[in-house]
């Protein structure tokens, strides 16, 4: 497929706080071909989750423009609008919140398939909701039907939403920190499951997350995108970027990330930042955002110019002044 | 057609359910067979024992007794008869006024808040313009030119005079149940306003959507006493409003032995009440399955 | 031998539920050494929760501790033996108020709801030292904040700028540093931490273990983690234990038990974590879901999840045995655990 399912174009977003105006997200451009594994991390505040209800529609764009399929979701209508609408699905990080707790799993499921009449009828509705539970490895089917959200554990809760962003045969699910809440013995599992989607129905999934060791884990054939203030500093394959980072925000991110392995763990040496704080979003530095903590400040090229996203080693590109590509 | 079976035999199964949960709740249980026994007893009973007809003035006045469980009142009436007869009134404002007023604010109120923005504030003023209505004085005006006696008709006003302060209760509560995910993604699904609003949205309010209509019911019963006591409601039957308002008008402060005349009325209407508000409670564990033991 | 500051012996607790009983904490021991780290380290549902609020006696009305001891041991500076010996579970009123927070104080997850929303952080740390009756020892004013502001330079916050603040104006990882400052305030010799790097970013979460290192080499008191997060016992515990079904299944120095694990739960523990240099095919997530706590399987507790579980497993449970030395396990199959799961994984790859 030549034409990339989702474009982002110079996207923008800002919010209005008290006559203050902070952008969420600055300047991000992305594409994102179809069934791709793309991994959204960044600390809080740097603008994933923003990015991730734009892609899904919840929020407009301020400036710049987002296209699925090659037309502007701002402007699309018609067939186009609901094949967008059904098509990029979300899946939310709190297991407790995302699904009605007056609805059976049958009744959470047959309603989109009814409503679009992806099925009709009774037996047909619960074979194509017994097909989807088995897909999320909720087995035996049969024996969550009549079950309540509360019955069920956070790692089937996940399941379930997951099942019922399938019923409309999406092509694209964007999982904001779907597996944060849920618990550790079992994020692997989940996300396997959502691995098993891009193979078997060719959907892409864009998780977002703070959980670099996952994202790598999860992205392993895919991409990892790391966000600050609003930034996209850094995309590439997501072993490359977490083997060979070029970012110094990436290489400082990774030498931080505490790991569940003594000896690794204890034997690392965090890079230290030029300054502690962190920016608020209200007052964003000028230039390359990440200037005051970089440890590889450079001057006056880093106060005052913000940095493009441009070819740097191991297939990734990286917004630095100090990057660049050494193979031709 | 197909929808419709569907539909019917989905309601047969949901009874069923819900009934069998209500019966394991006491007081639910206890609730809702008194509400059922009262309204039967209001419209059934005068049929068996209408209302008499003629005074019997050697008995006026009389406290409890064999003959007389509740007593009599200042006409020598049996207090008890009066009871079976005075019910009807009670339960048709109770029922009419409460459902009705809910039912308007409820998708007045739910609409409004869920789609927001402009038709959110055009529906909120018209909601302020009407609560600044003197509700009294309106009725009064309107007795002048419609017949209030007539218990449904004075019930349908009342509704219409009283939803739009429920419409805003209604709305504030979308407007936080609106931000919780799952609603949310019944948006991301497309599922389309109405079916959001009342497959989604409403089940979630059912409890408090049971009590404040219960809460609407007991404020009608006690407006149109009020109306009657002052004689915007023609005294017409005799209902347990109005048995209140003539025992205290004929000097039943008066008489101990009289008490009955105005103890036995307001014990129907409390205990009417108590049956709904019972019953009412009982609903949350039909709503909410998180509550439900072992189901 | 110093005696442990800490000694928790067979204490059990349990819930009231509408169900039924929930038993949450089931004949629990373990002791805490002197300035020594241990990681209570556990999922939902393991009760380590529970234990911690247990320690503290901040068990909500519905919880009841049934059985068990819970003796807490005062070190006298520079003596090598024990000072004053306390049952905590026998502590009442003023006892327990001077208990709390002056030698053992607990750090809470630093959601919004830890600090009073409507007190400036000056507040806090006045209030906290009323109620535990810091005040006959120390004047109030000058020298409490002399102190708290010592404090809140230890964690790494800028005191001017903290002081006169509400907890809405600072971020979460300034407010667990509060938290902790506060924590330390009356100078507890044992800090429990209940999930203290949960929801943090990265660069939080190594600020405040950074912090919490440097707390423990100058102050010197003991730390009691509860958490479901690995990383945070490898990089600050001593010792690491893990807690399943209100039971510890494992016990020991923390290198060892995550380079040996014994325990097929702690092994899948492990392996469910991806950390930034573990292959993809080395992971496994651990099958099923945590048990009913109200209805608890028998035997061991974890058989019905476990691929090594016989009919000796749903018998029997398990009692800890001391495998290596300073290294405890309850399992049956402790001997073969590590090798039989290795070649259990390369057939299933999906739980």
């Amino acid at each position: 497929m030549s034409e990339p399912l989702i474009t982002l174009e110079h996207v923008t977003r800002t919010f209005t706080v008290k006559g203050q105006t902070i952008k969420a997200v600055d300047d991000v451009n992305l594409t994102i071909p179809e069934g791709e594994m793309l991994c959204l991390v960044g600390e809080s505040g740097c603008g994933k989750t923003t990015t991730g209800k734009m892609i899904a529609g919840l929020l407009p764009t301020s400036t710049g423009r987002i296209l699925y399929r090659g037309k502007d979701i701002a402007t699309i209508a018609g067939n186009d609008r609901k094949a967008y609408r059904l098509g990029v699905q979300m899946v939310h990080q709190d297991p407790y919140a995302s699904l009605n707790p007056t609805q059976t799993i049958y009744d959470i499921l047959a309603a989109p398939l009814q409503h679009h009449r992806f099925t009709r009828g009774e037996s047909e509705t619960k074979r194509r909701i017994c097909q989807l539970l088995e897909i999320v490895d909720l087995t035996p089917p049969d024996d969550f039907l009549e079950k309540y959200p509360h019955q069920l554990s956070g790692g089937q809760r996940q399941r379930v939403s997951v099942a019922r962003a399938l019923t409309v045969l999406p092509t694209f699910i964007v999982a904001d920190e779907a597996v944060s809440m849920v618990d550790v013995s079992i994020r692997i599992s989940l996300l396997n499951m959502f691995a098993r989607l891009k193979d078997e129905m060719g959907v892409g999934v864009l998780l977002i997350t703070h959980d670099l060791a996952l994202a790598k884990y999860f992205a392993w054939e895919g991409r990892i995108g790391v966000m600050y203030l609003g930034r996209l500093v850094e995309i590439g394959p997501a072993r490359e970027v977490v083997e060979h980072p070029q970012h110094p925000y990436t290489q400082v991110l990774l030498s931080a990330i505490p790991e569940a392995d003594p000896e690794a763990t204890r034997a690392k040496q965090p890079i230290k930042l030029r300054s502690a704080d962190m920016p608020s979003l209200l007052r964003v530095p000028s230039g390359c955002t990440f200037h005051p903590r970089c440890p590889v400040f450079a001057g006056e090229v880093c106060e005052k110019i913000v940095p493009p996203l441009k070819k740097a080693d191991w297939g990734s590109e990286a917004a630095c002044h100090l990057v660049q590509a050494h193979e031709s | 057609m197909h929808l419709l079976h569907d539909f019917i035999t989905g309601l047969w199964r949901e009874s069923v359910k819900t009934f069998k949960i209500l019966s394991r709740n006491k007081m639910g249980l206890f609730g809702f067979s008194m509400t059922i026994l009262i309204i039967l007893v209001s419209f059934v009973g005068p049929l068996i024992w209408p209302p008499e007809t003629s005074a019997n003035v050697a008995e006026i006045n009389k406290g409890s007794s064999a003959e007389h469980w509740l007593g009599t009142d200042f006409q020598g009436q049996d207090n008890l008869r009066k009871i079976i007869n005075g019910g009807r009134d009670i339960v048709v404002i109770a029922l009419v006024t409460g459902v009705l007023s809910m039912l308007i604010a409820v998708v007045v109120g739910s609409f409004s808040a869920f789609i927001g923005g402009r038709v959110d504030s055009i529906l909120m003023d018209f909601v302020d313009i009407w609560l600044t209505i003197p509700k009294f004085p309106l009725l009064v005006v309107l007795a002048t030119v419609l017949a209030l006696k007539d218990v449904v008709m004075l019930s349908v006003l009342m509704a219409i005079l009283d939803w739009p302060a429920l419409a805003r209760q209604v709305r504030s509560q979308v407007l936080s149940l609106k931000k919780r995910e799952y609603i949310e993604a019944a948006s991301m699904l497309d599922l389309g306003t109405p079916r959001i609003i009342f497959r989604e949205l409403l089940p979630n309010m059912m409890s408090f959507i049971a009590i404040s209509t219960i809460f609407e019911m007991t404020h009608a019963i006690y407006q149109q006493t009020g109306l009657v006591f002052l004689g915007i409601v023609p005294y017409s039957s005799a209902n347990w409003g109005v048995m209140i308002s003539a025992a205290e008008r004929r000097g039943v402060l008066f008489n101990p032995q009289a008490a009955w005349s105005i103890l036995a009325p307001m014990g129907a209407i409390v205990l009417f009440q108590l049956a709904l508000v019972s019953f009412a409670r009982s609903l949350d564990e039909v709503f909410n399955p998180r509550l439900r033991t072992g189901v | 031998m110093t005696e442990p500051t800490l000694s928790v012996r067979d204490l059990s607790i349990v819930y009231q539920a509408r169900r039924g009983q929930v038993q949450a904490v089931r004949n629990l021991s373990f002791d805490v050494e002197r300035g020594e780290a241990v990681a209570l380290i556990g999922e939902s549902g393991s009760g380590k929760t529970t234990v911690g609020l247990g320690l503290m006696r901040l068990l909500p009305a519905t919880a009841n501790i049934v059985g068990g001891s819970i003796v807490y041991r005062r070190h006298v500076n520079g003596s090598s033996s024990a000072g004053r010996e306390t049952e905590v579970l026998k502590l009442q009123g003023n006892g327990l108020r001077q208990f709390r927070w002056r030698e053992c104080a607990m750090v809470f997850q630093s959601a919004l709801n830890a600090l009073n929303p409507v007190l400036r952080i000056s507040e806090h740390f006045a209030d906290t030292a009323k109620a535990h009756g810091y005040l006959s020892g120390y004047r109030q004013g000058t020298a409490l904040r002399e102190r708290s502001w010592r404090l809140l330079s230890m964690v790494r916050l800028d005191p001017e700028r903290v002081w006169h603040s509400f907890p809405h104006e600072l971020s979460g990882g300034m407010r667990q540093r509060v938290l902790i400052a506060l924590a330390l305030l009356l100078e507890p010799q044992l800090l429990i931490l209940d999930e203290p790097t949960t929801a943090l970013d990265i660069l939080t979460q190594r600020n405040i273990m950074e912090v919490l290192k440097e707390l423990r080499d100058k102050l010197g008191f003991s730390m009691l983690f509860i958490s479901h997060d690995l990383a945070l016992a490898a990089e600050l515990a001593d010792r690491v234990a893990t807690v399943y079904a209100g039971k510890i299944i494992e016990i020991g120095d923390v290198r060892t038990v995550f380079r040996r694990p014994y325990h097929p739960y702690t092994i899948g523990l492990i392996k469910a974590v991806p950390t930034l240099t573990s292959d993809k095919s080395s992971l496994v997530s651990v099958p099923g879901s945590p048990p009913d706590l109200i209805q608890l399987p028998t035997g061991c507790k974890f058989h019905p999840r476990c691929p090594l579980a016989d009919e000796r497993s749903q018998r029997e449970e398990p009692a800890l045995i001391e495998v290596e030395p300073g290294h405890h396990v309850a399992c049956w199959h402790w001997t073969h655990a590590r090798e039989a799961l290795k070649s259990y994984q390369a057939e299933t790859q999906i739980p």
